[in-house]
């Protein structure tokens, strides 16, 4: 035994190459990608117009706007600039329960323990990735092109865009759910929206809420900025007061939106919470 | 085998039915008054966006015929009869496009510098000193929380318009964003080796070089990655302020009533999007399928 003693590494070396030395492609893989990623970097920054002047000037620029900004002021339009946020604030909401109502009965067709058949499913599925592929934004302005200027075209617009999202994320929480409850109200005689109602529902009603309510919550951000193409609420006013470079208006109503934001986050949470723990505790 | 049902006396089945009818009536209540509440609030909501049913139905029809119209050439055939003439500008609308995707390129590239190297401190097992941990903290909720375009506006006054001011206002957008997402994976790291390093001697340095980075390195690039998914969308919008990309050609078309090219631009901001999800999700499968799995 004691004869093996302990091996020549040497030796091993000279056995077993491929395990002391990785293979080139292995080794040049990570610089190669690192090169590759600052090459498109540079080559970005000479396409895009970046020059150490232009950034210089432009920072300095951005000082003098920072230092106009102080103090915040809104001058004589404060309840001009509270009835925006508050219209924000209707935007989201309106928009994001109209979007859960028509995303909830869609995303029935689009889950596939409710509709088994492909062929309904897919083309369901890639309707809903088409619309979320287009920002609110853009939404927003087709729908100011179909019911013109303002607020109401803001509601339909983050109701589409939302409807995508929802309309995903409610069929992947009805997939998820427990498959036995149905089985128990098919078992028992249900028919099949019997089993939709008393089997899927109380399953999937806490959690579609939920991100309903965390979609009311990330859509008053969407709402503040649809504003800024002409479909109402506070992100009318921003644009208009930093078109005539009224800076103590813009830095008042950016703190305003903060301020908005931090709020319904806090109510939100608290909801969500209410609705998830008393579920936790039935 | 049965077993025999036990029915229970009449009166103590009449109690129980009727607590259990109680239960159910307080639960409703609840309901009910939860549900009236929404309602209030959606109506209040409604005035406040001057929302009207009636020209929601008038404008509908308005809706279902601006999609028809956009789907059709000016010589009112279909736009996929003549592909030709639906994408007439694609030399210069595919420029735009490359701009837009090297837009939200260099801008997450940007971010994530920056996220990497405020996120050690920002994060509270990792931060020197819990007052400039306070400030960077509220300096990114800051960042993170006003949109991208309203920084757009404000970088198209004070850089001018083009790219550039795209360019740096996704990168602070995404630096407050992922700054958050880095720091969390940071406080998730085990500080076992950093007291091993520490133990050494080693400055603060050294100790988030070879005790965190290399836990977290694969998590920051899988979120940096998916940020240049979001940026992509962000950065095809940020034309409308003037701040490069394909934006400034579709929000023309579309105020300019040309059909056809809303379509046109549509379809290939939307096959962009569609190509750069799959192929950042075949990247992210494949650089930290791996990882992700142990």
């Amino acid at each position: 035994m004691s004869q093996m003693g302990a091996p020549d590494p040497e030796q091993l070396r000279a056995r077993y190459p491929g395990i002391f030395r990785r293979p080139a492609s292995a080794r040049l893989a990570t610089p190669a990608m690192l090169l590759l990623a600052i090459a498109v970097f540079a080559f970005g920054l000479v396409d895009l117009d970046f020059s150490p002047t232009r950034l210089l000037a432009g920072l300095h620029q951005l000082g003098w706007i920072t230092l106009m900004m102080l103090p915040p002021d809104p001058g004589s339009s404060l309840p001009l600039y509270l009835k925006a946020l508050g219209e924000t604030l209707s935007i989201a909401l309106l928009g994001t329960s109209l979007a859960a109502v028509i995303a909830l009965p869609v995303s029935l067709l689009a889950a596939r323990n409710v509709v088994p058949s492909n062929i309904v499913r897919f083309p369901v599925r890639r309707f809903l990735d088409t619309i979320r592929g287009i920002d609110t934004l853009i939404w927003a302005l087709v729908w100011i092109n179909v019911v013109g200027l303002g607020p109401f075209a803001g509601v339909l617009a983050i109701a589409i865009s939302d409807f995508g999202a929802l309309g995903k994320l409610f069929s992947e929480a009805i997939e998820a759910a427990d498959r036995r409850q149905v089985e128990g109200i098919r078992a028992s005689g249900g028919s099949g929206l019997h089993e939709i109602r008393f089997g899927l529902l109380p399953q999937v009603i806490p959690v579609i809420a939920g991100q309903v309510l965390y979609f009311i919550e990330s859509n008053t951000r969407s709402a503040t900025i649809i504003g800024i193409v002409g479909a109402g609420g506070i992100g009318l006013q921003l644009a208009e007061q930093i078109r005539v470079l009224e800076w103590q208006h813009v830095s008042f109503l950016i703190l305003m939106i903060l301020v908005a934001v931090a709020a319904i986050d806090w109510i939100s949470g608290k909801l969500r919470f209410a609705i998830i723990g008393r579920r936790a505790v039935a | 085998m049965t077993t025999a049902v036990s029915i229970l006396p009449t009166q103590q089945l009449a109690e129980l039915n009727r607590a259990y009818r109680n239960a159910v009536a307080r639960r409703r209540l609840r309901l009910a008054l939860a549900a009236a509440l929404f309602l209030a609030a959606l109506v209040i909501a409604a005035i406040g966006a001057e929302v009207n049913l009636k020209t929601l139905f008038t404008y509908f029809g308005n809706f279902v015929s601006y999609f028809d119209r956009i789907l059709k050439l000016d010589s009112g055939a279909r736009v996929w009869t003549d592909f030709g003439e639906w994408f007439w500008g694609w030399r210069k609308w595919l420029r735009l496009l490359g701009e837009t995707l090297l837009i939200s390129y260099v801008g997450t590239l940007i971010g994530a510098v920056f996220a990497f190297v405020l996120n050690f401190l920002a994060a509270e097992n990792t931060s020197p000193n819990p007052r400039l941990r306070f400030v960077i903290r509220r300096l990114l909720e800051f960042a993170r929380t006003v949109p991208a375009i309203v920084f757009a506006l404000i970088f198209v006054i004070a850089f001018g318009l083009g790219p550039m001011a795209g360019v740096l206002a996704i990168a602070i957008h995404s630096s407050g964003a992922l700054a958050k997402l880095f720091s969390e994976i940071v406080e998730n790291a085990d500080m076992k080796p950093v007291e091993g390093i520490r133990s050494t001697g080693a400055s603060w340095i050294s100790c988030m070089r070879f005790a965190v980075l290399p836990q977290v390195i694969a998590g920051y690039a899988s979120y940096a990655l998916l940020r240049f998914e979001i940026n992509v969308r962000e950065a095809s919008v940020m034309g409308f302020v003037g701040a490069g990309g394909i934006g400034q050609e579709l929000v023309v078309a579309i105020r300019k009533f040309y059909y056809s090219d809303v379509s046109a631009i549509l379809v290939m901001i939307i096959l962009t999007v569609f190509v750069i999800d799959i192929a950042t999700g075949w990247l992210r499968a494949r650089l930290f399928g791996k990882e992700a799995r142990t």
